[in-house]
């Protein structure tokens, strides 16, 4: 699946996008922010603060525990501050 | 009922005027345009807008549908722009249309208020002291959660 990075979580990355292949256990948003975590100590970092990472499945908006079976992209963003 | 999410600029008149033509006998059309702000104790040079265009897309029509219902609207139209802007410069606009003017001002600022915080855009400003990522603000959450 295609993970998109956006904002400062992009710059902090130093990657807009990358294409990953989780494990199966890998089920949820959450689980998926851990397993990425868990391989790359500075996205462990940049996603300390939980609260303040947004994510989106397929172009649409969900909170963590959103299932990411079956999807082909990832978003994952800080808090939105458009208008 | 518009979306339309674009690095293009816009004219806000000329939007106003096109959104009056099909009005076709409402009563009441309220527009907000939002426009780059250049402070004169904390001026800014340019303000850059980063988006995920079809997330923007998708929350925009569902916020738009959930207004009109909501307020009963006729037309609403939600035009946000991305990429790099000058103080001055529109942002966003936001026009509604409905039989009496309540709900217009209503819905109008409803919009502004979902929008700020669920549509994907994340503004840069660049100024005298460099560049930096503007801060979600608490009371744009609380703007919103009032309608809830």
């Amino acid at each position: 699946m295609k993970i998109l990075y956006f904002a400062w979580l992009r710059e902090r990355l130093n990657r807009g996008e990358e294409d990953v292949s989780p494990p199966t256990e890998v089920a949820t948003v959450a689980d998926l922010i851990d397993w990425l975590a868990s391989r790359d100590e500075a996205f462990a970092h940049a996603v300390e603060k939980r609260t303040l990472i947004k994510a989106a499945v397929d172009a649409k908006l969900v909170k963590h525990d959103a299932s990411i079976i079956g999807a082909k992209t990832i978003a994952l963003f800080p808090p939105m501050t458009g208008g | 009922m518009t979306v339309r999410v674009s690095t293009d600029s816009f004219d806000p008149g000329t939007e106003v005027n096109a959104f009056l033509r099909a009005a076709d006998g409402a009563g009441a059309a309220v527009t907000f345009t939002g426009v780059v702000r250049s402070k004169p104790d904390d001026p800014i040079t340019a303000l850059t807008l980063e988006c995920y265009p079809e997330l923007a897309v998708n929350q925009l029509t569902a916020i738009v549908e959930h207004a009109t219902a909501r307020f009963g609207l006729l037309a609403a139209t939600v035009i946000h722009r991305y990429g790099t802007l000058h103080p001055g410069e529109p942002i966003v606009q936001v026009m509604t249309l409905s039989p009496h003017r309540d709900a217009a001002f209503k819905s109008a600022e409803f919009l502004m208020d979902y929008l700020k915080t669920d549509a994907p855009f994340w503004k840069q400003e660049t100024g005298p002291k460099g560049t930096h990522w503007v801060e979600a603000k608490a009371e744009d959450d609380l703007a919103k959660a009032r309608w809830e």
